[in-house]
Formats: structure tokens, sequence, C-alpha cells
């Protein structure tokens, strides 16, 4: 007994003496301080579809947690959805020289070119949620593949021994979330002939126009079984010409989005959406952190493999919906910790 | 008052087809094929939903209407709708009792456009300038200092709000009677009261008007408050309708749109010229184009090209049945 007392104290001592000279001497692991300095006033560019919305809200705050820990500059640039805006304010930040800049595609081509430009300056590319056809050495995100084989999955399921009819509620067909979520959504319904798809338009990712091409979807086919729908703030007017038709629980509606509270869990809550498909944006944001993190600590000269950081779905319907299912704008840094 | 005498000649000469005739005409054309051959397109719900779906763009376009009369033009609109109500919805969310955050986002949408109008009508700066800085203005503002996400969803246990844009009476949506509302008293305003007849004087010769003694600056700063005060209703049917206020909406075309329905419809960008009537038909025209192509299921860049084309069709008609020479166009049409 008293042997281990001793032993006990010795280390503590140790412990103790160690904890001293760590005070005046920072305490390297070998690796910890080397990632501090590698990451210590650089700077990261971040150039978005548009502020103000529930994702890029959420991955900027997350950066900016990070930025702030770690003692990185944040830079963002808001091109307010317009594309030629975005193109500029990419060519700009080239001559600023950030060490990485993150970008949210418009469309698959539109950045293509100028995102290998970057790439030529030395700059790094973290592409995030809609990717480029161009492949830069980052991407985190969703897989839209995946979101549109599981709504279409769920439909099939929920129109077994119904009319088979369902609609498509597109967003905008350029998009690159759009186009591959819609792929997905066909590739399934082509294995299944007792699916027939009797609306498929697009509404420019607007729930009025939503509302309008459902309702009058629903009153050519007030038989239809099920309806995908690509956007979560979009859907609210699908789900409203849903309502307004006296037909919610019986049309099956499955819709994906970033996981605010608002736009998802109260939805699902209320019965306007049957199912959605969140990609959590907090999530997300701690995955552009450790994806940051790793590109900033690598030497510049270093072949690098494209990798991706794909986000893991979240399916969330009444059943299984809780407190933890979305999270709110206003606690998102409580979230994000 | 001199133009609609010369354009009443033209129309006796031309056989009275005017452009509102031609639009209506091939709106009735388009309707009797779509009748015909689509299933359930001439079925009652079918048509309450088609007019239902353009009611906010026509609202949008009975105040536009107003403006245009008078010689302007009010770009701002869709800023307004957007930033007023979205941020009545927050309001709302963050536990201001109904009637005061109506009332503070009303007394917003209006005061904005008191200051269009007193910009334009007193400062003189022209309406298009005016209205085009505002609209950036007050989205910007209103997205910067009050409004911090740009969809604002409608508040769990607000839904009194959806009585609104929800739900019907007597079988007809509440987004068509208000729609009818607004076209009628506007409709009234224009022809019945006084300011409203002093409105055509102004956009046909505002000169003309205020030697004749028309208070023509106070007029142009009540035609903007009325604008205001249609786009904050149109907004209340928006965000009722679809429970939430898109405020992204602001860099859509749907401000394009509007003055698309006002000038189809037969309301000369010039002023003086048309009414409400004119903007019935212009809307009802799209939406059964719209709900046409909807039924059809067209891909989207199709409804794109039949949309132009019909368009396109109506303008060069008018042209042909009605050509422009110095007695029929006047400064300022486009």
């Amino acid at each position: 007994m008293r042997f281990i007392k001793t032993m006990l104290a010795a280390t503590m001592l140790c412990t103790l003496g160690a904890g001293l000279t760590a005070k005046a001497e920072p305490y390297d692991d070998g690796v910890n301080q080397r990632s501090y300095t590698a990451m210590k006033d650089k700077k990261v560019a971040f150039v978005p579809l548009s502020m103000g919305f529930d994702l890029t809200q959420g991955w900027a705050a997350a950066m900016q947690l990070q930025a702030d820990a770690m003692g990185y500059e944040l830079i963002i640039r808001d091109p307010n959805w317009s594309t030629d805006a975005g193109a500029q304010q990419i060519t700009q930040l080239i001559s600023q020289k950030p060490d990485i800049i993150v970008v949210h595609n418009p469309d698959r081509n539109a950045y293509a070119r100028l995102l290998t430009r970057v790439q030529q300056q030395g700059i790094k590319v973290l592409q995030v949620n809609l990717k480029s056809e161009a492949t830069t050495e980052a991407f985190v995100g969703v897989d839209w593949y995946r979101i549109g084989e599981h709504q279409a999955k769920s439909v099939v399921e929920a129109c077994k021994g119904k009319s088979g009819k369902v609609a498509i509620m597109q967003g905008r067909i350029t998009d690159p979330a759009n186009f591959i979520t819609v792929q997905a959504v066909k590739d399934v319904f082509a294995e299944h002939p007792e699916i027939q798809v009797v609306s498929d338009q697009s509404s420019e990712w607007d729930a009025t126009k939503a509302q309008g091409i459902a309702a009058t979807a629903l009153k050519q086919h007030p038989d239809i079984c099920g309806i995908v729908g690509l956007w979560d703030n979009m859907d609210v007017g699908t789900a409203a010409a849903v309502r307004e038709a006296g037909l919610t629980g019986k049309v099956f509606l499955s819709s994906s989005g970033g996981g605010r509270k608002e736009a998802d869990c109260d939805m699902v809550e209320s019965g306007a959406f049957d199912e959605v498909v969140i990609y959590d944006v907090t999530r997300q944001g701690r995955d552009l952190n450790a994806a940051i993190a790793f590109l900033l600590q690598q030497d510049g000269e270093a072949k690098l493999n494209p990798f991706a950081l794909i986000t893991p779905l979240r399916v969330v319907t009444k059943e299984n919906l809780d407190e933890r299912s979305c999270w709110k704008m206003e606690e998102i840094q409580s979230f994000l910790q | 008052m001199r133009d609609a005498v010369i354009r009443g000649a033209v129309s006796r000469w031309m056989g009275h087809a005017t452009q509102e005739m031609i639009v209506l005409a091939i709106a009735v054309v388009l309707f009797v094929l779509f009748a015909a051959t689509l299933p359930r397109f001439a079925a009652l719900d079918n048509l309450l939903a088609l007019v239902r779906n353009v009611s906010i763009l026509g609202m949008l376009s009975a105040g536009m209407a107003l403006t245009v009369i008078g010689r302007g033009i009010d770009l701002s609109l869709v800023a307004i709708m957007a930033t007023s109500v979205a941020w009545m919805l927050l309001m709302l969310a963050s536990g201001t009792p109904p009637h005061v955050a109506v009332a503070v986002a009303l007394a917003f949408a209006m005061l904005i456009g008191a200051v269009n109008g007193v910009l334009i009508a007193y400062v003189e700066i022209p309406a298009v300038f005016t209205t085009l800085a505002m609209g950036g203005l007050v989205y910007g503002l209103g997205r910067f200092a009050l409004i911090s996400v740009d969809i604002v969803n409608l508040p769990p246990g607000q839904d009194w709000l959806r009585t609104f844009g929800a739900g019907s009476t007597l079988g007809i949506p509440t987004p068509v009677i208000i729609f009818a509302l607004v076209c009628i008293l506007a409709g009234l305003f224009l022809r019945y009261v006084k300011a409203g007849r002093f409105i055509y004087a102004a956009g046909d010769n505002p000169a003309a008007a205020r030697i004749t003694g028309v208070p023509l600056r106070p007029l142009i700063v009540l035609q903007y408050v009325l604008s205001a005060l249609i786009c904050f209703v149109a907004g209340l049917v928006m965000a009722a309708n679809v429970d939430s206020m898109n405020t992204r909406i602001v860099n859509s075309t749907l401000v394009y749109d509007v003055i698309l329905v006002v000038v189809l419809g037969g309301i000369g960008l010039g002023g003086g010229k048309g009414g409400i009537r004119n903007v019935v038909v212009g809307t009802l025209l799209i939406g059964i184009l719209l709900n046409g192509m909807t039924i059809m299921n067209v891909p989207f860049l199709m409804q794109n090209i039949i949309k132009g084309v019909i368009l396109l069709a109506a303008i060069v008609a008018d042209t042909l049945l009605n050509p422009r020479d110095e007695q029929t166009s006047q400064q300022g049409d486009i």
C-alpha cells in the first residue's frame, strides 16, 4: 500500500514538474506545435452562393469558430446569388493570395476553369456541397445521388398498392444538386414499371411556384401517391398545396435539407413532410474545419490525392424525430461545439 | 383625354382591335384549346386553382398599374413586399402581438412608398431610378438590419395568418377573393374617386393637369403609397399561401413578370391609358398558359420558348393592327 502511495506521489510530482516546464516552453508532442504554426496567420476565403441562408450561415459560423481558435483569417465574399459576381470575387481573391478558397458552386460548369486557374496559383480549393466538373484538392458535402436514391425508394415504398402516380418537384435544372438527385430518382423509378411520373416540373427553388405546380398536378391527378421534393425551403410550398387539397397523409411527401429546425423538423412534426433527408449543416461545418486544418498543414509542393468527406445522411420521420434531429439558427454556436 | 379620343378613332378604324382585345382573344383561344384537349382543364376547381396561382402576380400588377397609368413605374414592389412581410413574420416569431406586428410592417411598407413618392414628386428624380434604387436599399437594409435568414418561416401558433392565403369561402380560394377585392377597389378608385380620375389626367399630360389645378405632387405620393399598400397585401397572401416568405424573391424575375402583365394587358408605359381590366386580362393569359403547360407537363425550357413565342405574337399582332405613328405614340412610350 505504502509503495503504491509513494509511486502515486512520485507520478504526481513528475506530472507537475512537466506542467511547470511546459509553461516555460510550449509542450510539443511532435505534431501539435507544428499544426498551430501551420495554421497561424493563414488566410482562408469562402465564396458561397449567397450568405444569409441556413446552409451558408451554418458553415460560416463553424469556419469562423476554428479560424478564431487557430488564429487564421476567414474572408467571406458574398456574391448574393450572382454567378458573375462570384466569378469576379474568386478572380479578385487570386491576387489576395489566400491559402485556401472554399467554393460553393452555383452549377457544374460556371467556375470549372476558374478553379483550375486558382489551383495553378498554388491556392488550394475546397468545394462544398455542390461539386464543379473540375476536381480540386478536397470536397466536403453530400452525395446527391444517394439522397435521390433514398427519396425515390421511399416514395416507391409508400406507393405500394396505390395508383403508382408520382410527381417530382425540381429546383433549378442546371444546379448540380438538382441534376444529380433527379438522375438518381429517375434511375430508381425506371426499375419500377408500376411507377408513373405524372408531373416533373421545375420551380426555380421558389416555394410559391412549387405551390402552384403541385396544386395543379394534384387537381389533375388527385390519386398521386408520392412526391419527391428536392429542397425543404421550396417544399413548404409543395406541402401547402398538399394540405390545401386535403391530401396530407395520403400523398407521401419526401424532401431534403440542411437540418434547420423550422425548415425540417417542424415540418415533419406537423405532418407536412412525411420524411426529410437531412445533411446536417453542423456536421458539415466540422468536416469543413477538418479539411481546412488538413490542407493548411500540407506542404505546398507535396502531391495530394483529391479527397472527399461525404456527409452522412439522416432520415427524419415522425417516428424518430427528437430534439437532436435539427439545429436552430439562433443556437448554431452551441450546436457546433 | 385627347389620346383616348384618338385611340378610340383608331380602334373604330381597325375594328376595335386594341391590344387588350388581342390578348383576350389569345387567352380565349388557348382556353378553348386546352379545354378541348386537356382532361379536367375546364373543371371548376382547376380554373379556381388557375386564378389562384396568378393571384399574387395579379395583385402586384394592379399596384404597378396605378403607378404606370400615372406615368410612373414602381420597380421596388417586390422588395417592399418581401421585406415588410418577412420582418412581420420575424416580429411574430419573437412574440410581438399580431396586431402590433401587422401595423408596424404595414406602416413600414407605406413609409417606403411615401419616400418613393416624395423623391419622385418633389425631388423630381425619374421614377425608374428612384424605385430601382429604393428596391435595392429596402432589401439590403432589411436583410442587414432586420432579417437574418433569407427564408422566414411562419412561426408555429400563428395559424390566423393562414386565413389570408389558405382555405376558401363558398369554394373560392382566399387568394382569389383577395385578388378580386384588390382589383375591384383599385378599379373603383380609378374610375369614381376624384384622385383616381386625376391619375389619368396626370399620366396623360402632367403639365396640363397641373395647370388645370390637379395637385400633381401629392397625387404622385398617393400612387406610390397605394402601390406599397397593395404590395403588403400581396405579401400577406404569399406568406400565408406557402407558410413562409422567401426574401430571395427580390432577385427573381417577378418584377419583370409584373411589368409584362401590365404592358401585355394594354396599359402603355407612357401613362394615361388602360385600367384594372387590362391587368385582369394580362394576368389571365399568363395563368392559362402556366396552368395548361403544367398539366401537359411541358419541360421547363420548352415552357420558356412557348411563353416567349405567345407573348411576342401578342405584341406583333398589336403592332400590325395598331401601328404607331406620331399621333398615337407619346413621349415616354417605350
